[in-house]
């Protein structure tokens, strides 16, 4: 019996020529929280993948528990005790909460019936002892995206699994949420579940991890105890380099009021919602995932127009019904959900990023190529987009590069005023980086930027003012310097009973 | 770790009377619709309801509903089977031809014939789709026009008559040994079956996987090509069986026997709610889909629509029926909020 239960000796995989891991090795011991840490496009989601064989690997070889295993999908490595929660949610839009938490696998009679009132118990007793209250014959697609990570943690949690694999479970929780899961998380680890956990958040790390291992581009870096490493090294790891100023929001002189919010109300989402947004300043929008924080930014945006309230942009009152509109004057809308409202994940870089400019690279209504491609080569080059080239689809782009091609996309139509929906989330440290440096130059540059975030680290280090909302309320304004995390936390959560933890 | 549910969530919750119960049935809109047709329709023309009507009316969408059925499954994993018309017309063709020759064998081995060879069909469909990597669409396409021209290419232009088939065959989809005409009996055991195969057994289950979310699918150790694979070969299994009844029922095998036919399969699945878009469907909304197109075409005829309008007015209540049941669904769902 060897020390570790599952080993991965110098795996290799390529996808259509492009090699994406090289030689990674990787090793588990029984009863740790592994950390497998590295930036987007590292290779992390694809060693996951090899993993449960859902993808094979071209070289290399894995032990589970010293023995050699060749896994040809997910259902054998389910069988040999790993489950996975995987990070592109992976949910059953038509199918109930409890069909979701057992698609595949669902309890069967001796004939091989399916055994409805078995699964509904099981899985009710799951979420349960799980501590999640949700209606087990609700359909996944009306659940929130915190909902929806809920179940497909009760998933993996279903499967007793001897190796449990979580990426990025955490990145649409709340605060509280996460706790419970780490909590869950540890007793796992008390019964000798092996869990390799992915997060970009250093210290969620810090605060659950044994031991951490480092890709970078696809290659392995080194495995370390996390007792030995501090963040920095970390991120010197992960990077290659080191990243001295997280949050490089400098002091801008706010000019005139772009955007002045008066009482806006969507009946059933956010009432009375009043702020004022001047050129040049970062404005935070912080509270929990589901406080309406989303709903105001879609309402601005004349997605979903408000049904009470006043809107001045620039001085001038205007009634936003459309999206042409608010980007007629001036507004861009970076969505929090890249894949499903940012991007259209079959065309190339070069329509994405050319959509809402389209008419200015037309000539009697005809698409000029060359002044498109041009100008998409060049948002994409400003950005520092990493990409084969600008035809490359941009569903094959990592996470990061995902978002700073959503961003070329909305700086491209010249936007004064830029509202930014957790514009950082699940992104790698140095793409983090690069849109904070790029959102303080923006500001400086005199652009009015509302940022809304679920990170408490992001919305004090970036914003000039803060104001928060809960349960479609705003409870608080704050300005920089009188924000601490203790002042935010409360004021999102008023009259909820949970452990206020960071 | 307690998930906020949304307050408005809980009050559609606490919402339990019968009333609500049924308005939530997926197929409430077009069982409504059903029902302001046929009293519309009984107002102008008594003899509309009728035993012996709807026994006609049974008669006549029996086949409609088995392959709309096979179809349903097809539609459920984000596919479709536009070959089904001509997988008909070649097992007709075939299966007609082998009992002119020998007309004294059981009339089970013709069902049993037509349903093997309707599988061989179905199988190619599927490897073209599995292997092949080709889109449903455009591979059932190119085999409706293979099948097509294989009828001919075996029937040498041929047709097979009547006086040409033996009796027993004949009697098999009209008899009615049980009360009701065989073939109407045939298409209820096939409703019952494919109504436990996809809400009893895992398979059945791993279908609206499948189409509901296809990576997540593969996440979950489904083996999403055997899935595909599956229905394809079962839309050619009961479009095989189909073959049999329509060459009994209409007593001939012609070259254009069921041309055309496909679309009526998918109208009544689509009419019956099944999601073009995959992951939805159910065997009660497509049994109400084929009902309602039975219905249109008979009540047409009763209250004596001109002939040269019928199509057009075919098409038009079908346009209704999905229309209202989409509103009725989006406010039972506004409802739910």
């Amino acid at each position: 019996m060897s020390e570790y239960i599952l080993e991965l000796k110098k795996i290799s995989k390529s996808f259509s020529g492009v090699e994406v891991l090289h030689e990674v090795s990787f090793a588990l011991r029984p009863g740790e929280v592994h950390a497998l840490l590295g930036e987007n496009g590292a290779g992390k989601s694809t060693l996951v993948k090899i993993i449960t064989g859902v993808h094979q690997p071209d070289k290399g070889e894995i032990l589970l528990n010293g023995e050699h295993v060749h896994f040809h999908d997910a259902r054998e490595s389910r069988q040999a005790g790993i489950a996975a929660i995987y990070q592109e949610l992976s949910l059953f839009p038509d199918l109930d909460v409890a069909e979701n938490i057992f698609a595949g696998r669902q309890p069967v009679t001796l004939g091989g019936r399916v055994d409805w009132r078995k699964l509904y118990s099981e899985a009710g007793k799951l979420l349960e002892s799980l501590g999640v209250k949700l209606d087990l014959k609700q359909k996944a697609r009306t659940l929130s995206i915190a909902q929806q990570q809920m179940v497909e943690i009760a998933r993996a949690f279903s499967i007793n699994a001897q190796i449990l694999i979580m990426d990025e479970p955490t990145s649409s929780l709340t605060l509280h949420e996460v706790d419970d899961l780490f909590r869950l998380v540890r007793r796992l680890r008390a019964e000798g579940t092996a869990i390799i956990f992915i997060s970009h958040r250093l210290d969620e790390l810090f605060s659950l991890a044994d031991r951490v291992t480092v890709l970078r581009d696809g290659s392995y870096v080194d495995t370390r105890e996390i007792k030995d490493v501090t963040r920095d090294d970390l991120i010197r790891m992960m990077v290659g380099r080191t990243i001295t100023n997280l949050f490089p929001k400098q002091d801008v002189q706010a000019g005139d009021v772009a955007l002045r919010v008066q009482d806006l109300t969507r009946a059933g989402s956010f009432y009375n919602v009043g702020f004022e947004l001047r050129r040049g300043e970062i404005l935070g929008l912080a509270g929990l995932v589901g406080a309406g924080r989303t709903n105001v930014a879609r309402a601005i945006f004349g997605v979903e127009p408000p049904t009470a309230g006043r809107l001045e942009v620039e001085g001038r009152e205007v009634s936003i019904t459309s999206p042409q509109q608010a980007i007629e004057l001036g507004l861009a809308y970076v969505p929090e959900d890249r894949q499903l409202h940012g991007l259209i994940p079959a065309m190339s870089l070069t329509p994405n990023i050319s959509l809402p400019t389209l008419y200015q690279h037309a000539r009697a209504g005809w698409l000029q190529d060359k002044s498109e491609r041009r100008s998409a080569y060049e948002a994409a080059l400003q950005m520092e987009v990493r990409a084969n080239n600008i035809w490359q689809f941009a569903r094959e782009l990592s996470g990061g590069n995902q978002q700073k091609v959503v961003l070329a996309k909305w700086l491209s139509t010249n936007p004064r005023i830029l509202i930014l929906d957790e514009p950082t989330r699940g992104i790698d440290v140095g793409t983090k980086a690069a849109v904070h440096a790029l959102m303080s130059k923006l500001a400086a540059e005199g652009m009015a930027i509302l940022m809304i975030s679920s990170e408490l680290p992001e919305i004090l280090g970036m914003s000039d003012r803060i104001i928060v909302m809960r349960e479609g309320h705003v409870t608080a304004h704050f300005s920089r310097a009188e924000a601490t995390q203790e002042k935010i936390i409360s004021a999102a959560t008023q009259n909820v009973t949970i452990g206020m933890t960071q | 770790m307690t998930v906020q549910n949304p307050p408005a969530i809980r009050r559609s919750i606490a919402r339990n009377g019968w009333l609500w119960t049924l308005i939530r049935f997926r197929e409430a809109g077009i069982g409504l619709f059903i029902l302001i047709l046929v009293i519309a329709v009984t107002l102008r023309a008594p003899s509309f309801l009728t035993i012996d009507n709807f026994e006609d009316i049974l008669l006549n969408i029996s086949i409609l509903t088995i392959v709309a059925l096979a179809q349903t499954m097809v539609i459920i994993t984000h596919g479709i089977d536009l070959s089904v018309s001509s997988m008909i017309g070649l097992v007709a063709m075939m299966v007609a031809f082998v009992v002119k020759q020998n007309p004294e064998m059981p009339v089970i081995f013709s069902v049993l014939l037509g349903m093997a060879l309707g599988s061989v069909l179905g199988t190619f469909n599927g490897l073209i789709i599995t292997f092949g990597k080709v889109p449903p669409i455009i591979a059932t396409l190119g085999t409706l026009s293979i099948y097509r021209g294989l009828v001919f290419f075996y029937s040498q232009g041929t047709w097979i008559n009547s006086f040409e088939l033996p009796a027993n065959f004949k009697a098999l989809s009209k008899g009615t040994p049980l009360g009701l005409p065989n073939m109407v009996i045939i298409a209820i055991l096939v409703a019952i079956v494919v109504y436990y195969f996809l809400n009893y057994t895992r398979t059945g289950r791993d279908i609206y996987a499948v189409g509901s979310n296809p990576d997540a699918a593969q996440f979950a150790g489904i083996r999403k090509q055997r899935i595909t694979f599956l229905v394809y070969m079962i839309s050619g299994l009961l479009s095989g069986l189909a073959a049999v009844l329509w060459a009994s029922r209409f007593e001939s095998a012609q070259t254009n026997t069921a041309l055309g036919f496909e679309l009526q399969t998918v109208a009544a699945s689509v009419v019956g709610g099944v999601s073009i878009s995959g992951g939805v469907g159910t065997v009660t909304g497509v049994l109400l889909g084929a009902l309602l197109l039975g219905i249109i075409q008979n009540s047409l005829t009763l209250i004596r629509i001109s002939p040269f309008w019928q199509l057009a007015a075919q098409g038009l209540l079908i346009l209704i029926a999905v229309i209202s049941d989409k509103w009725i669904l989006s406010r039972v769902e506004r409802t739910k909020k």
